[in-house]
């Protein structure tokens, strides 16, 4: 069970270049909608590409998309490490 | 019976390219995502048949995110699905994202037509799409294109009244990525290549530390580009036309006038040392020209060169990442530098493309910061023309002073006003070189488009001021305003006409203080006061119709408190 959760991280804490499974987004509808119709979805694949310093936004991939991430949206997205 | 055609897909997958190729209808389009904010009209003809065709700003889905989406999704919905047809475009390398709109449209039960955009991207790219089997999937006619380039749009002109509506069950939004899954996996092929010198470039402006090298060699050779174009142009096209060519035939002109009386004054000016003077006899036939050809025009023709260039390679999304911390402290995020940089053509289109931003807040900060710090083209070609005879100091101080004004003033903003700002979400472009005649196409219309606004409001705006100057009509003017700027920003009492015509235009604002022999001090203070005080009457309906007239009142009380107190401490404190 602390095995799992432990698995369990943020897109902040996930490392540059590193896979990851999405969980969850937890924000409000309007981001959930924007985020789902961008590509990010839960059970979606994401990649990180790149983390700017000073919570600066964070880069991903998804399918074949780059998106840009501010840091707190990037926040509320829960990803899982296989 | 169709009698309108809707344009619609995700943003930046070309919609407006096809609009262009469609309807014959020129509309600005570039490689970054908002690029449409407007609603463009067109007309195409099918046989005997007129059809509108409207191009919409680029949406993610019928649910609506910011003020451009909001405006697609209530035209759409309004107008009854029978009578309409939608071509949906997609970009062929981005299949699996662009479904989601495609597969919500055939749920709404509109007619729709795929138009599967970026082809020869795609197979660069080592992306290939069976379209039968994609038309068979989706239940509705697909058609290849390449809008760049013209392929396949003659195809999608002769389908598209094979649209027709192909209702399916609403799905849940993880559901309907299942289904594009699905899709993808059997239409698409990838075939494996190697990184290519595009891609490799385009990984490293994502990077922290290379994409601040890549934006810092970017900024720098573009500002030497346009100044180098812009000076080459005018000591080598437009100097020798207006004084080798033009000069002598308004000398004869002058004399047979008899070098005095109110036609004269009207037409050449005044006379300096008995010689016309471009720069400041204040004619309508000497300096209104003078000012818009040989000073101006020179830099809106190098400054949208490069702008347009940047815009099609895709660079200007990569610039937001890294201005979004320092944006965010001015209650704006990174993707506000678009609305910024195209302010500085002309803050006209500035403000407009605010509308790429979520909330009405952060339209109000970006709105008001630009049309207090950032300076168009014309304001900022006469700033180098006429100040730059004091050295490069005293310009760049202009900006100095600009830029610190914003930064403040945004923090305060983003202090006083309630509400939070959103978060940057963007999508960035993959690198993309457009051929040069499309490039040479949008340039030619920004040009035009400068050249039709500017030059009759020039000459008009001359002509005007020499009347009320003969007249003596300012004179009432300038007596009121005097002390305030004779007293508090040192400027004589003379150049409260400039102020009062920056209204008009701050370039010719900035020509009528030419002849007042003013000294570094003075000019640095009124070019600073000219560029951040009232913006000219055509950003200030814009302002008006994007703002409401509550949010233009209190964006214009901001500009006269900030151009009081930053004139007050130019003049007393700075430059003592």
């Amino acid at each position: 069970m602390i095995l799992n959760t432990m698995r369990k991280l943020s897109l902040i804490q996930l490392k540059e270049n590193q896979k990851a499974k999405v969980l969850e987004i937890s924000g409000g509808k309007g981001l959930q909608h924007r985020m789902m119709s961008m590509g990010i979805y839960p059970g979606g694949e994401i990649t990180k590409l790149s983390h700017f310093a000073l919570r600066g936004p964070v880069t991903v991939r998804v399918g074949r998309s780059v998106l840009a991430l501010g840091h707190g949206v990037a926040a509320k997205i829960i990803i899982e490490i296989e | 019976m169709i009698d309108k055609i809707f344009l619609l897909g995700n943003p930046n997958v070309g919609k407006s390219v096809v609009f262009s190729r469609l309807t014959g209808v020129h509309v600005i389009s570039s490689n970054y995502p908002g690029t449409t904010v407007e609603v463009s009209k067109g007309y195409l003809t099918i046989g005997e048949e007129k059809i509108e065709v409207v191009d919409l700003p680029g949406t993610y889905s019928l649910e609506s995110t910011s003020k451009a989406e909001e405006v697609v999704v209530s035209l759409l919905k309004e107008y009854p699905k029978d009578k309409s047809v939608v071509i949906n475009i997609l970009d062929a390398t981005n299949l699996e994202r662009n479904l989601f709109l495609t597969l919500q449209l055939i749920e709404e039960g509109f007619s729709v037509i795929v138009c599967l955009n970026m082809c020869d991207d795609a197979t660069h790219r080592g992306v290939h799409i069976n379209v039968e089997e994609l038309e068979n999937l989706l239940g509705v006619p697909v058609i290849s294109t390449c809008a760049v380039t013209g392929v396949g749009i003659k195809l999608l002109k002769e389908r598209i009244r094979q649209a027709h509506p192909n209702p399916k069950n609403k799905l849940t939004h993880e559901a309907r990525w299942q289904e594009i899954g699905k899709i993808v996996e059997t239409v698409q092929r990838l075939t494996h290549r190697h990184h290519t010198l595009r891609e490799i470039l385009e990984d490293a402006s994502l990077k922290p530390l290379s994409g601040l090298l890549i934006s810092c060699v970017i900024v720098y050779v573009s500002f030497k580009i346009v100044r180098f174009l812009g000076e080459l142009l005018i000591n080598r096209i437009f100097d020798p036309l207006f004084f080798n060519i033009y000069q002598p035939v308004l000398e004869r002109l002058s004399t047979a006038l008899g070098q005095k009386g109110f036609i004269h004054h009207l037409l050449i000016g005044e006379l300096i040392n008995g010689k016309i003077d471009f720069k400041q006899s204040l004619g309508v036939l000497t300096t209104a020209p003078y000012i818009e050809f040989a000073m101006v025009l020179p830099y809106i023709v190098s400054f949208y060169f490069m702008l347009s260039l940047l815009e099609d390679i895709g660079y200007l999304p990569r610039l937001a990442i890294l201005l979004d911390n320092l944006l965010h402290r001015l209650g704006l995020h990174g993707y506000a530098i678009i609305p910024v940089l195209l302010g500085f053509g002309c803050n006209v289109p500035g403000i407009l493309s605010t509308r790429v931003l979520e909330s009405k807040r952060e339209r109000f900060i970006a709105s008001t910061l630009i049309s207090i710090g950032v300076p168009c083209v014309p304001l900022q070609a006469m700033i180098f023309g006429l100040l730059g005879n004091f050295g490069g100091f005293y310009v760049g101080g202009v900006y100095l002073v600009l830029f610190s004004v914003v930064i403040i003033l945004g923090v305060v903003l983003n202090r006083v006003l309630a509400g939070y700002s959103p978060e940057l979400l963007i999508e960035i472009p993959p690198y993309r070189f457009p051929p040069l005649l499309i490039l040479g196409k949008k340039l030619y219309f920004r040009i035009k488009g400068f050249l039709v606004e500017a030059a009759p409001i020039v000459l008009l705006g001359v002509l005007a001021i020499n009347l009320l100057l003969y007249y003596r009509l300012f004179d009432f003017v300038t007596g009121v305003f005097a002390p305030v700027i004779q007293g508090l920003f040192g400027l004589p009492k003379e150049a409260v006409v400039a102020l009062v015509i920056g209204f008009l235009r701050k370039d010719v604002a900035v020509g009528m203080l030419m002849p007042l022999a003013l000294s570094a001090k003075q000019l640095f203070i009124a070019v600073t006061l000219l560029a951040m005080s009232f913006p000219c009457i055509a950003t200030f309906v814009v302002l008006l119709k994007e703002l409401g007239l509550k949010y233009l009142i209190k964006a214009t009380l901001i500009m006269i408190a900030v151009s009081m107190v930053v004139g007050s401490i130019l003049n007393f404190v700075i430059l003592r």
